[in-house]
């Protein structure tokens, strides 16, 4: 049989070999942060001892690009992913490169409040122990209180959703109580508490609970009545309409109050660091803003951001796995 | 061989009524008297807002009758229960649930899932849905929706299955393979049905007897005997006669409706 075109196993070859330049981007915009960082003079008014960390951070980034764009000639997968973030890489390396060449080679930002890139890098090479015990104790503290407060808000969501007398009861203090910024509860959970830790947990619980309270007994409350008809024409009885049809009807909903949670718990966990618990991340930007050492203050930062973004991912991973059955109805 | 069939239904003096928004009581169901056998194929059609879909309500239990009694096998009907299995016009699948749980979920809350877990295959099997068992309902089409709304109920051994148009969203095509197969299950499981439809042709095809409802109050307006063997051919004489003969029933009870809405 004569075939037009190439066959399968053709196109599969020419699949293999096939090159995409823009797979070479990013590390030609390494390199070249790479050769203003050495042959560009730094600042006759920078009078620190020149650093190694920038420089090494470069060379491991233009390895690990070199690496992907040879794997990019083998694999078709990774050369479309690769291709497609390839000027994302790309621009964000030239940021860093302005941004060295703002601080260090030109030095137009106060140097105190604008370390550049090398100062932030030595922070994670002198310190990283002491900041990873930081980030244990302040991870510590969001999951003991977003534990708590996702389960008491899902408690409290499906009673008010579920039963009137609840929602006759509860619901107005969840109406009054639920919008007060739980931060602003620091005054009374201080003196409440034994101490800060059960405090500030307090409060991330709180923070929690209530977008996560309001969005499942909103989300159990629309749930279409049909479907407990039909599960009740099947043999269900009340516990199995709430468990087996109400929840996970809702769950869309849910999730949308456990990310609104999620956001409310993290100013939170910085506000409580910030003001009273020793130890954790907020605690330590806090610390070194104190000592003017904005370089720590920055690692810190990007830090929280990696994790907190960590978190965010896999709750939207988590999500996906449970919302499975949606996929095709509603898009985010 | 059939086990000796249970599934009888019996209305008597059966009354419903609705308060309207604006306060008024509106009478739904008045004085219905009807005995439906065990293992019959029964149809109630009429106009709209005749209360066929109440009646059928009330003998899933998911409505209370205001007067009357209704009866399952000489047992008054309190609430629902998955011996009286219902089938909606819309699937009502749940979204969350695959084909196979979906079908499996009557089993599970009645825990008898362990022990019959092979009947959900079966049921899969009996609707033409192999293959499909892991599909969530969102990727089935109307009347793979529709078969799976039906394996659902059928796997509880319903006595009596209540169908609200149960095909009523279906293309003519699937319509008339979906009544093919309701009556093959029907003759196999001999499960009493009762069907809701506005599908005159629909009726006379599937039932042993029509019951024609007359409008607001909904009363029978006339039951009548489906003498025919099956398969029936819809193009039939006394297919045809019969379809004149409740067509025009159904025009004159809607004309009344109109004198007594103009007077």
């Amino acid at each position: 049989m004569k075939r037009i075109g190439h066959t399968y196993k053709e196109e599969e070859m020419i699949n293999r070999t096939r090159f995409d330049l823009s797979t070479l981007v990013p590390t030609l915009s390494a390199v070249l942060a790479l050769l203003v960082h050495l042959l560009v003079p730094n600042s006759p008014r920078y009078t620190l001892k020149p650093l190694p960390y920038f420089t090494i951070l470069l060379a491991g980034v233009i390895a690990v690009t070199l690496v992907l764009a040879a794997l990019s000639l083998f694999s078709q997968r990774v050369r479309e992913r690769y291709a497609f973030k390839s000027w994302f890489i790309a621009a964000f390396l030239l940021l860093l490169n302005l941004l060295n060449i703002a601080t260090l080679k030109l030095m137009l930002l106060p140097v105190i409040y604008f370390p550049n890139p090398d100062r932030i890098l030595k922070v994670f090479a002198d310190d990283w122990a002491f900041i990873l015990k930081c980030l244990g104790y302040s991870l510590r503290l969001l999951v003991t209180g977003y534990a708590i407060g996702a389960l008491a808000g899902m408690t409290t969501g499906i009673l008010v959703g579920w039963s009137r007398k609840w929602s006759y009861w509860v619901n107005p203090l969840i109406k009054v109580i639920g919008p007060i910024p739980s931060t602003a509860w620091v005054p009374i959970a201080l003196v409440s508490f034994p101490t800060t830790f059960a405090a500030s947990a307090f409060l991330i619980a709180l923070a929690v609970w209530f977008p996560t309270t309001v969005l499942t007994s909103s989300g159990i409350s629309n749930v279409q009545n049909s479907y407990f008809e039909v599960s009740s024409t099947l043999g269900a009885k009340a516990i199995h309409k709430i468990f087996k049809v109400a929840l996970p009807a809702a769950a869309p909903s849910i999730f949308v109050g456990i990310f609104n949670g999620t956001g409310a718990s993290f100013i939170t966990l910085m506000t409580a660091e910030m003001m009273g618990v020793k130890y954790g991340i907020g605690w330590y930007i806090n610390w070194q803003k104190d000592m003017l050492s904005y370089a720590n203050v920055y690692a810190g930062l990007i830090v929280i951001a990696l994790t907190f973004s960590l978190i965010i991912t896999l709750l939207f991973r988590v999500r996906d796995r449970i919302l499975v059955w949606q996929k095709g109805v509603i898009k985010w | 061989m059939v086990e000796r069939l249970t599934g009888e239904i019996r209305a008597e003096n059966l009354r419903k009524e609705f308060i309207r928004p604006d306060g008024q009581t509106v009478v739904a169901i008045n004085d219905v008297n009807v005995a439906i056998k065990a293992g019959e194929f029964i149809s109630l059609i009429g106009p709209s807002g005749c209360g066929k879909s109440t009646f059928l309500r009330l003998v899933a239990g998911l409505a209370r009758p205001d007067g009357g009694f209704l009866l399952l096998d000489g047992v008054p009907i309190t609430g629902p229960g998955y011996e009286r299995g219902l089938v909606f016009q819309d699937p009502t699948l749940f979204p969350w649930l695959t084909v196979f749980e979906n079908i499996a979920f009557g089993l599970k809350v009645r825990s008898t899932y362990h022990d019959k877990k092979q009947e959900v295959q079966d049921m899969i099997r009996l609707v033409g849905l192999e293959g499909f068992e892991k599909a969530y309902p969102h990727q089935l089409s109307g009347g793979m929706a529709q078969r799976a709304a039906l394996a659902r109920a059928l796997v509880n051994h319903p006595k009596v299955l209540l169908l609200d148009e149960p095909f009523g969203a279906l293309d003519a095509f699937t319509r008339m393979n979906m009544q093919d197969e309701l009556l093959r299950i029907w003759q196999e499981r001999g499960t009493t049905m009762i069907m809701v439809t506005h599908d005159v042709d629909e009726a006379i095809y599937l039932s042993d007897r029509i019951i024609v409802m007359s409008p607001r109050p909904a009363k029978i307006e006339c039951i009548i005997n489906v003498e025919m063997g099956r398969p029936r051919g819809r193009d039939l004489p006394d297919f045809l006669r019969l379809r004149a003969r409740i067509l025009q029933i159904l025009d004159f009870a809607g004309k009344r409706e109109e004198i007594q809405y103009y007077l």
